[in-house]
């Protein structure tokens, strides 16, 4: 860990490098002569921050192509390609943030990347229809942080680059550039960039694109369209770009899908500017600067479903938030697109449906980072596409899918929560006092069935900024008459000595117990645990996985600076407003944190009640039987 | 009733009479004042347990008198007859009590006139419920019977043309299982002798049959080892360890319960049993068990656990109050005034960080394998 946080010699003080990201600009590195290397090997050189799947991406289905990379391709998007800082709801200001989305749509295309233009995706769905074996990993995979290269570079040459600095990035120390090196870089960077505005057109900007896109395999946002206000900004906005970790999972088997994707990209990223070291694996938007356009498009999308595209904005404006709600939201919304599929021509529906769900998965994650719960219950529907009898007719085919996921909803979600209540509930004595953290749909099923019960007792509930989730919980507590306090957490030591059981919900449980949460989980959890007050987990098991995750640095989600920054509707204490762009000040807005199990006393799950060290056991019987669903 | 609660809470409690809410926070377990069966019946072999009594006990009660309740109460309500039936075997003081409920219910399928497997299992599943309801407390009890239930309905998802073969492999799995038992505790005690060197000085709480089957084989293997038990009041446990053990010539020495932090540092290992393995992997055991495991864990000895595998119940207690409170009466040989408030409970509740290591039928396990095996025993 210490190595992480030692400042290197470096040019640029701002610009520290922390040990587990390389600076991505050497082609020097020995060139993989097969992109596609056997799966194992890319195993022991993917970087330290984990080699399994990560919360925020999908695991990639289990058939043909797919195999050769599943593991790399999974660990991919841990940064997250071309997410989208979602912190806000509604009511936040939106004319703040951006001047004009649509300048910024429209305007400066990214020399990182080709940021589609409003007609580019029928183009690229188009093209990517036409592919016979895309899968999440290539609409993934061009989901990835710059790598630096000269554009003169083949394409071939750039497939091995990102090979290699896939490997570079695994090496937890950075190699060491010049700065002539990389100035180099970024002339011809800018040069690409220039020429591609110059032209102006769409076809140019895909070739440049294309350029671009081999040039810089790895950024994040086949969607982001880096904000360029002029040569100053550009300068260290490169700067930071190439600084920016390769994507530590992420890869490239073949360019053209790279191109394909970020021609296909529909959202459009503004990737913030000012970040704090530390997270720079993890991409950073400007919040806010997509929704006004997207709305505005759409009646345009041809080959994106309305309910994807419905889905995706809710999640954007965050209506929709919280794992159960989005992975329902999502399931639903592929419920439709199953029911208005219809197999084109030449084509296999298992195949051609699994493209289609890929894609509008990379779609959901350039709005919002996957979540475990989304990530699971789309490895379940790819599964289940893939098992379809071939010789199934069409329509028959479609009901078994619609039916598939109909009783996943009811299994996995609906009914595992009625289980976890019956649980928790047994738990629940008079004379409690329950504390709870945040907004989890278990914990408040719970108070509510114990409640009805005619249980006596109290919640506690905590909340934090900058979401204030906590308050839509104590709304429907209260309503329902049950006798609630509210605190904010910097009170948790002062009121946890009356507490007498915590209940928290989790947005995934990890293989050695670790509980993947909300930011600020893990706090009260050491609390708790510092006053020998159990902590109870209420958590689904299809939400468990089976990475592991030491720290809640490796694989997080950032959220809007700016919201961190400005208190809503109190602007004597602003302060902070309008500092966001300061270059000696970074805000982090970190949407989830990890606890250690040794502060969990017990997770309930549909399962029943486990000991966190039993998650492995109920991942491992949970795939057997979840595959067999 | 002196929970930790805000202020106000208290002063709401206090006003609105508080000898009932003393009860009822005790949870939704019924009438806490009710005296645990289980231990009663613990009390009653530890009062009688010696070795000659127990072989004598087998010949006279083995066998003959079940087999005489069983038909003697064929005419009478099938619930009825469980109870008792299950009482009768109870008192067999080598018998585990997993093993009693089990012939009990073998009795129930013997004495039964359904027809079809899903008839039986229908009875057998209202026998066990009025076992289970009958005595809360005790924990193998109800594993035991949820052992023998998931058993049951494993085998008729098997395909049998006849009934009756199928009533008969049940029988037999039955009368199996007070075998898989004893057998279960010579597995235990064979696990156990790799840990048990010369020289050693090893504390032993409560009087369990398989710890005592440990100690046995160790000192037939020849080991040079003491024992140090404590007293185990109120139910004497401790001197009728001791007499048992001295029997086999092993160097007894007796503590009383508060004697063990000072005797802790020349003990080598703490051995005990247990009434039922929770989920989390701790145990429920004889009152005073937590208190030892504490005091061993915190001068690094390793506390080992002897426990069949059947014991695994699917319970997850939070603290010592969230299980059935298991009460039974506690003689102090003098008047007690009435006034005072006398702590009756039978048992505690040890959490799995102060266990080192679980002998099982199953092998040597570590406190967080019990979850795993109840998940892939009832999931």
């Amino acid at each position: 860990m210490e190595s992480r946080r030692n400042p290197r010699a470096v040019v640029d003080p701002k610009v520290r490098q922390v040990g587990f990201f390389t600076s991505s600009s050497q082609p020097d590195s020995t060139p993989q002569p097969d992109p596609i290397a056997p799966a194992s090997h890319p195993v022991s050189s993917i970087s330290p921050s984990g080699n399994s799947l990560s919360p925020v991406m999908i695991p990639p289905p289990r058939h043909n192509s797919s195999d050769t990379f599943p593991l790399r391709a999974a660990a991919a998007s841990a940064v997250s390609p071309s997410s989208f800082s979602y912190s806000s709801r509604r009511d936040f200001p939106d004319g703040s943030t951006t001047a004009s989305p649509g300048r910024v749509s429209r305007g400066s295309f990214a020399k990182s990347s080709v940021p589609a233009a409003s007609s580019l995706p029928g183009v690229g769905m188009d093209s990517m229809a036409a592919a016979t074996s895309s899968s999440v990993p290539a609409s993934r995979l061009t989901t990835v942080s710059i790598v630096n290269m000269p554009p003169g570079l083949t394409e071939k040459a750039s497939g091995k680059q990102v090979q290699s600095d896939q490997m570079k990035n695994s090496k937890p120390l950075k190699e060491k550039t010049t700065k002539a090196e990389r100035r180099a870089l970024q002339e011809a960077q800018r040069a690409a960039k220039a020429a591609a505005k110059a032209e102006g057109g769409k076809a140019p900007l895909v070739t440049s694109g294309s350029v671009a896109s081999t040039s810089k395999a790895a950024k994040p946002a086949k969607p982001s369209s880096q904000k360029n206000e002029g040569a100053v900004a550009a300068g260290p906005s490169e700067k930071d770009r190439k600084k920016d970790a390769p994507h530590p999972r992420m890869q490239y088997d073949d360019e053209s899908r790279v191109v394909k994707a970020k021609r296909r990209a529909v959202v459009k990223q503004t990737e913030a500017k000012n970040r704090v070291e530390l997270f720079r694996h993890l991409p950073q938007y400007e919040h806010g600067t997509q929704l006004p356009d997207l709305e505005t498009k759409f009646f345009q999308l041809d080959p994106m479903h309305p309910a994807v595209y419905k889905v995706g904005l809710q999640y954007i404006s965050g209506d929709i938030s919280g794992g159960n709600a989005r992975c329902i939201a999502m399931l639903q919304a592929f419920q439709e697109v199953v029911r208005d599929y219809s197999t084109p021509p030449e084509k296999t529906l298992n195949r051609d449906m699994t493209a289609k769900i890929s894609s509008y998965v990379s779609f959901l994650i350039e709005c919002r980072p996957l979540s475990v719960s989304m990530g699971n219950a789309i490895r379940f529907v790819k599964n289940r596409i893939a098992k379809l009898p071939i010789t199934l007719a069409e329509y028959e085919a479609k009901a078994a899918l619609q039916s598939d996921i109909e009783r996943f909803i009811n299994e996995k979600i609906i009914m595992a929560d009625n289980v976890i209540v019956k649980h928790a509930v047994s738990k629940i004595r008079d004379g409690d006092v329950l504390l709870t953290y945040g907004a989890a749909t278990a914990v408040e099923m719970v108070l509510l069935h114990a409640h009805e019960l005619r249980k006596k007792f109290r919640v506690l509930v905590v909340d934090s900024r900058p979401k204030l989730e906590g308050q839509l919980l104590l709304r429907r507590l209260i309503k329902r008459g049950i006798n609630c306090t509210y605190t904010h957490i910097n009170a948790i030591s002062y009121i946890m000595h009356e507490v007498t059981k915590v209940f928290l919900g989790a947005s995934s449980v990890l293989s050695n117990g670790t509980v993947y949460s909300r930011v600020g989980t893990a706090c009260v959890a050491m609390v708790a645990s510092a006053f020998r007050v159990p902590v109870l987990v209420c958590c689904e098991a299809y939400k468990f996985h089976e990475r592991v995750q030491l720290d809640s640095i490796c694989s997080n989600e950032l959220g809007d600076p700016n919201a961190i920054s400005k208190v809503h509707g109190r602007e004597d204490i602003n302060y902070l407003d309008g500092l966001t762009n300061n270059a000696n000040l970074q805000f982090l807005n970190l949407m989830y944190d990890a606890t250690p199990s040794d502060y969990i006393s017990m997770i309930i799950t549909d399962y029943g009640m486990v000991p966190p060290t039993s998650v492995p056991v109920i991942v491992r019987e949970y795939q057997k039987e979840h595959l067999l669903v | 009733m002196w929970r930790r609660s805000a202020s106000f809470i208290l002063d709401e409690r206090r006003s609105s009479n508080s000898p009932p809410m003393a009860d009822t926070t005790r949870g939704p377990f019924p009438n806490p004042d009710s005296i645990s069966a289980y231990y009663q019946t613990r009390a009653a072999h530890h009062g009688v347990i010696t070795s000659d009594w127990l072989a004598q006990a087998q010949a006279a009660v083995g066998g003959v008198s079940g087999e005489e309740h069983s038909v003697a109460e064929l005419g009478k309500e099938k619930s009825f007859n469980v109870i008792d039936e299950f009482n009768s075997w109870r008192k067999q003081p080598d018998l585990a009590e997993a093993v009693a409920a089990i012939r009990a219910l073998a009795a129930v399928i013997r004495a039964s006139e359904a027809t079809t497997m899903m008839e039986l299992e229908i009875e057998l599943k209202k026998a066990s419920d009025t076992l289970k309801s009958w005595d809360k407390t005790s924990i193998s009890l109800t594993a035991g019977c949820d052992l023998f239930i998931r058993y049951v309905t494993r085998t008729s998802a098997l395909e049998y043309e006849d009934f009756n073969s199928a009533k008969s492999r049940l029988l037999e799995r039955a009368e199996k299982f007070g075998e898989i038992s004893c057998k279960a505790r010579r597995i235990i005690a064979m696990l156990s002798q790799d840990f048990i060197f010369d020289g050693c000085t090893i504390l032993v709480h409560g009087l369990s049959r398989v710890v005592l089957e440990v100690l046995k084989a160790a000192a037939q293997n020849n080991k040079l080892f003491r024992v140090l038990c404590t007293e185990g009041r109120p139910d004497g446990t401790g001197v009728l360890l001791s007499s048992e053990l001295s029997k086999l010539d092993i160097p007894v020495k007796l503590l009383l319960d508060s004697a063990v932090a000072y005797s802790m540092d020349e003990v080598d290992m703490v051995f005990v049993g247990a009434d039922g393995v929770v989920e989390s992997g701790g145990i429920i055991n004889m009152m005073g068990t937590y208190q030892i495991a504490l005091v061993a864990h915190s001068m690094n000895k390793p506390v080992y656990v002897a426990a069949e595998s059947y014991k695994f119940a699917r319970l997850y207690p939070l603290d010592q109050k969230d299980m059935a409170p298991a009460l039974r009466p506690i003689e102090f040989g003098v008047k007690i005034p009435a006034k005072v408030e006398v702590e009756r409970s039978a048992r505690d509740y040890t959490p799995p960080q102060y266990l080192t290591l679980l002998f099982t039928d199953l092998g040597v396990l570590s406190p967080s394998v019990v979850s795993d095996e109840l998940i892939q025993l009832y999931l």
